[in-house]
């Protein structure tokens, strides 16, 4: 069973739900961006999803398209990401997802991309704009034990639904609202709903996204979904922060709040 | 360059070969796929009363057909091959971008939508936008690179006078490509209510099609021109590539003609300082807004800034379609620097009283060269694509000022 399976196997026996926590690798630069992910992984995270930061990411708010900017400005690229994913990977044992676009895939070689992940020790992808009509990219590139976590959106049709959910695998990243990353606002009954049509489909765990910031909204979406996703809180924290020396403790003290909400 | 007989792309998921697609996120692919319906219906399928419509409103308030100009002034001072101009710059609104957001806007009204927004570069198709949402009652916002907006600034005073919302963007180099980053994202918040107008033949599945289809009476009428003026076909076309909206309108319907065709890009300062826009001279295969093309890029897949002194042309992406064309070698892209633009801008506003914008100016500029390689009984058609006032204040500084 590979981590990402086995690690919602384990929540569920526990009966709680999953932190899925997305970060830019290498912001703000790659020994500091290093030390915040250990932090933030020793606090608790159960699922990473490290960003492979993108020139244009168009599907992003201004809080992650600046910490791609500073990603890229201190020299991240796909190989150092790799790097990162194979120095986590010595300390730690939970699911490691590559977030991206599909251009740096694309230049890096997909075949190449799904074998050198894999050595380096990642579970799977994400691949923000790569939708199923396209899926056709990655077919006998992909092997089978490297997992292509699917996206679905509010105004994603339920026909459509079912089509993404047999492509994907791992879990579904639930987009809570229309729009791009980081922007406010959370209706949680409206998840809770949308999340109930979902689970009536597919019996892959959901894993919710977009707008969570705090403890309180965390633990309401937990209440109807396998995991959360947080990201732009993240980003924000490090952009607030950066420059202080005790950097990693405080993701770390923000990753443990957000964890202990969770149960 | 080989006529094609039997070129019927895209295929039905947006595919010219390798290039094209869909590559956008969930939020927006069900826009995109009610975009698709509408399109198949009305556009491909050709609804008769849409056409219709479609062909009314170019007719009685863009002003086609426009002319094709026999230039032989400048024939005559370049001493080689017939030179003609299709006459885009005098549409209304001053470039053929509005036969685009005519066909766009009105299929926005037919799928019910309420608000469009645009992405613009030199600023002509967001005019062109404004112009036609201010014809139909569509409310309308245009997001434009602040660079960009300083580069265009009477078109940005057209635009609000217009009733559109101007909204300047920051991020990145602040030109065209970060103009479309951000009308990406707003547009992935308003999908409801809010039709995005992309103003070339780039994007995601339908657009590149459904805006050769719009643009495609370049061409058409470009054809039954020449045919009554020399009765006969040209020998060459030329046409500037930005995204390339204007060249794949005036070349579609020459596809499978034996007729020589040539996209002209943006060299900038020169292709050696790196400093240029010319993607599909100089670039490599990539995934940019929604398509595969060929695209300015590093090794890493991080797109490249492109250079250009035409804000039209600033761009390091292109259509996809021509990306085909180009292996298909069926039409062979070359580059042009500012510094030709501005001569060959300044050479016609002498030559034959036609100010042209600074993205037509390349294909002059390259029509030109062409025409002297070529001898007098031959023709070569030039598309120029918009008319220069916009650009009076920026190319006359790069020249030094007038004497």
């Amino acid at each position: 069973m590979n981590r990402i399976n086995k690690k919602f196997a384990e929540l569920k026996e526990q009966g709680r739900s999953a932190l899925v926590g997305f970060i830019s690798a290498g912001d703000p630069d790659f020994d500091l961006s290093y030390e915040i992910i250990d932090a933030m992984c020793r606090a608790g995270l159960d699922v990473l999803e490290l960003g492979v930061p993108f020139s244009d990411p168009t599907a992003d708010g201004p809080v992650i398209q600046r910490s791609s900017q500073r990603a890229l400005a201190s020299g991240i690229n796909m190989e150092k990401c790799m790097a990162m994913v194979g120095k986590l990977r010595i300390e730690h044992e939970l699911p490691i997802i590559l977030f991206s676009y599909y251009n740096p895939i694309f230049k890096y070689g997909v075949e190449r991309f799904c074998n050198d992940a894999k050595i380096a020790g990642a579970d799977g992808t994400l691949i923000v704009d790569l939708p199923p009509e396209e899926g056709a990219e990655l077919k006998g590139k992909f092997t089978d034990d490297f997992s292509v976590i699917r996206l679905i959106a509010p105004n994603t049709s339920l026909n459509r639904v079912q089509s993404i959910a047999s492509d994907g695998s791992g879990f579904l990243y639930v987009i809570s609202k229309t729009g791009v990353t980081g922007s406010g606002g959370l209706d949680t009954e409206a998840v809770a709903k949308h999340v109930a049509q979902i689970k009536t489909i597919t019996d892959l765990p959901l894993c919710v996204g977009f707008g969570i910031s705090t403890a309180e909204q965390a633990r309401a979406v937990a209440g109807c979904a396998e995991g959360v996703v947080i990201g732009s809180a993240f980003e924000r924290l490090i952009e607030d922060n950066v420059g202080k020396s005790d950097l990693p403790e405080i993701m770390y003290s923000y990753v443990s709040e957000i964890r202990a909400a969770l149960g | 360059m080989k006529a094609i007989t039997n070129y019927a792309e895209p295929d039905s998921g947006g595919h010219f070969g390798q290039f094209g697609g869909r590559y956008v996120g969930e939020t927006l692919m069900p826009a995109i796929l009610e975009v698709e319906e509408a399109y198949r219906r009305f556009v491909a399928g050709a609804d008769e009363e849409f056409m219709d419509k479609f062909h009314y409103l170019l007719r009685h308030y863009v002003g086609r057909e426009t002319p094709l100009f026999h230039a032989q002034r400048l024939t005559e001072y370049v001493g080689g091959a017939q030179i003609y101009l299709k006459r885009e710059d005098l549409t209304h609104s001053g470039a053929h971008k509005i036969n685009n957001t005519i066909g766009q806007c009105l299929l926005a009204k037919y799928m019910g939508k309420k608000k469009v927004i645009a992405e613009t570069g030199a600023g002509q198709h967001g005019v062109a936008t404004a112009t036609t949402a201010a014809l139909m009652g569509l409310e309308c916002k245009v997001f434009m690179g602040a660079e960009d907006t300083r580069r265009q600034a009477p078109n940005v005073q057209r635009m609000k006078l217009l009733g559109a919302e101007v909204v300047p963007v920051n991020s990145g180099a602040a030109t065209l490509k970060d103009a479309m980053n951000e009308a990406l994202r707003y547009w992935a918040g308003a999908v409801e209510d809010t039709f995005y107008v992309i103003g070339t033949v780039a994007g995601p599945h339908p657009y590149p099609a459904m805006v050769r289809d719009f643009q495609k009476v370049i061409g058409d009428e470009a054809k039954r021109q020449i045919f009554e003026m020399c009765d006969r076909l040209p020998d060459a076309l030329v046409a500037c590539v930005g995204g390339g909206s204007n060249a794949m309108g005036l070349f579609y319907s020459f596809i499978g003609e034996p007729v020589d065709m040539i996209g002209v890009e943006a060299a900038g300062e020169g292709i050696s300082t790196g400093r240029h826009a010319a993607p599909l001279c100089h670039g490599s295969v990539g995934v940019l807004h929604g398509c595969k093309s060929y695209l300015l890029q590093d090794e890493w897949g991080q797109v490249s800034e492109a250079h250009s002194i035409s804000a039209g042309l600033d761009y390091p992406g292109v259509g996809p379609e021509h990306s085909l064309l180009k292996d298909l070698k069926r039409v062979e892209y070359r580059s042009i620097t500012d510094t030709e633009a501005l001569n060959a801008f300044k050479t016609l506003s002498r030559l034959e009283g036609i100010i042209p914008a600074l993205e037509s100016s390349h294909a002059l500029a390259e029509g030109m060269k062409e025409a002297a390689r070529r001898d007098k009984d031959q023709i070569v058609l030039v598309n120029l694509s918009g008319r220069g006032d916009k650009d009076l204040a920026h190319a006359i500084s790069a020249l030094g000022g007038l004497e």
